[in-house]
């Protein structure tokens, strides 16, 4: 079955440089610097990217970052709480313009 | 839930045949690609044929017989493994410190407080005046019988080193590992432990914990996993302890078992062979360390024993070995070794580069 997405394509993030070096490398150096430890841990960083990747729903994302979590030893419940984090996130802001829906509504109606 | 397992053994599994584990290791894709066997790693790290640099830890297994039925257990331990060590071998085991002037013994198992021997074990041991004494309990065992409730004092008393698996600091990943309910009993042991002083700065006494992946994964780093264990454990249940070695899981046995059923083995094994550290296999425990089976036969490793890989040497057992032949030997190696040199690499004493 043909789908858009592969998980085997994973493995391929680095073949961008085939097309653009320059950049595909500067973006990796740069990457790798993003995720050590600094101010925070490389395992909060995982729990963000996790995060993150819920947000934006790459599947590619979702799966490197269920295993990196794992592998920085995050537990199950911390990995959903993230999840519930992009949740909260996004349907509060979704919500919030119910602010801007009122204000229109409230302007119009008697 | 976990559901209760038994020993590959008594469920007649194949796996439980060292030959089949091995035939399964050799067929991956991996190994027949001369590029992905280990031997030809260790040839481009300049470690071909990996040598011991000595003997310093003579590790003894006095018995595949346990009070658990872990998931990943690579010895394949239960209760209903009869396989211990007799008082005849162990008196084998005294003659062979002194020979090979190892100084540190670890004993393992199984849970070795088990065998009817290990306290007059112990004993014998400690008059030899070895450096230290590792005796790596599983906690549960403390609790298991009344007759185990004072090996918290035994311990003491020895001055053993206490080194124990917990695989999380909580009880679904424990107990998914593990079997059900022990967590809690780990902590309630672990308690035990902290009270006669294990784990508490200024006492000497060394109570370490050992983490491995609940699963098809490699285990994090060392010492950012053990700040949280410090702060988890101290905060929830107020534990103790000195160091978290943090190891990774072997291919073989329940292991490869549950690698297998889940999908994950070839999977798995990419992820060891991508994750090669050639600063990791300079380290590789079965350098300095010498590993003993119950029946007396001498290993490079306890993993190793487990697959029945006796040393490569004319004498290969206590009662006739030569200290020259071990320290001269080729240690004997497979895919599964790809286990120890991953990542940070992983050693019965956590990571090793
Ligand atoms: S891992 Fe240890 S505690 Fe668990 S079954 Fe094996 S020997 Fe027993
Ligand atoms: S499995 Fe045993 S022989 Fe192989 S590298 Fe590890 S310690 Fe050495």
């Amino acid at each position: 079955m043909k789908t858009y997405y592969n998980p085997e394509d994973l493995k391929k993030f680095g073949n961008i440089a085939e097309f653009e070096k320059n950049l595909a490398n500067k973006f990796f150096s740069y990457y790798g610097e993003v995720f050590k430890d600094g101010a925070l841990t490389a395992r909060e960083k995982s729990l963000i990217a996790l995060a993150v990747a819920h947000a934006i729903q790459c599947p590619y994302c979702i799966d490197a970052y269920s295993v990196d979590a794992l592998e920085k030893g995050c537990d199950e419940a911390q990995m959903m709480e993230a999840v519930h984090v992009t949740a909260a996130i996004r349907g509060g802001a979704s919500l919030v313009h119910g602010v801007q829906m009122m204000n229109k509504v409230k302007e119009l109606t008697m | 839930m976990s559901e209760a397992i038994k020993s590959l053994r008594s469920r007649q599994n194949a796996l439980a045949d060292s030959f089949f584990q091995l035939e399964v290791l050799s067929k991956t894709t991996h190994s027949h690609d001369d590029q992905a066997s280990f031997a030809s790693k260790l040839r481009m790290s300049n470690l071909f044929p990996l040598k011991p640099t000595g003997i310093e830890i003579f590790q003894i297994n006095v018995g595949k017989m346990c009070n658990q039925v872990c998931k990943h257990c690579h010895v394949d331990a239960g209760p209903d493994r009869k396989e211990i060590m007799s008082r005849e071998t162990m008196k084998l085991c005294l003659e062979g410190i002194k020979k090979t002037g190892a100084h540190t013994v670890d004993l393992t198992g199984g849970a070795p407080e088990m065998n009817p021997d290990f306290r007059w074990f112990v004993e014998e041991i400690s008059k030899l005046g070895v450096e230290k004494i590792i005796v790596r309990c599983n906690l549960t065992i403390i609790l298991a019988n009344k007759k185990y409730h004072n090996l918290p004092e035994f311990f003491k008393t020895h001055r053993i080193e206490v080194v124990s698996s917990l695989p999380y600091f909580n009880a679904i990943r424990t107990d998914a590992q593990r079997g059900d309910g022990v967590f809690e009993k780990s902590i309630k042991a672990l308690q035990m432990l902290n009270e006669v002083g294990y784990g508490k700065s200024d006492t000497g006494l060394i109570l370490n914990l050992v983490y491995n992946p609940s699963g098809a994964f490699l285990p994090p780093s060392q010492s950012a996993l053990e700040v949280e264990f410090k702060n988890k454990l101290k905060s929830n249940y107020n534990v103790d302890f000195n160091s978290l070695f943090s190891i990774t899981n072997l291919p073989i046995s329940r292991f490869l078992e549950y690698l297998i059923d889940s999908n994950n083995y070839d999977a798995y094994m990419a992820k060891l062979i991508e994750a090669y550290n050639p600063s990791a296999a300079a380290n590789v425990m079965c350098r300095n360390t010498i590993s003993i089976g119950w029946d007396g036969w001498i290993y490079d490793c306890d993993f190793n024993q487990m697959l029945d890989l006796k040393v490569n040497t004319k004498h290969n057992h206590l009662s006739d070995f030569v200290n020259e032949e071990l320290l001269n030997r080729s240690i004997v190696i497979n895919q599964h070794c790809y286990g120890c040199t991953a990542g940070a690499g992983s050693s019965c004493g956590g990571t090793i580069s």
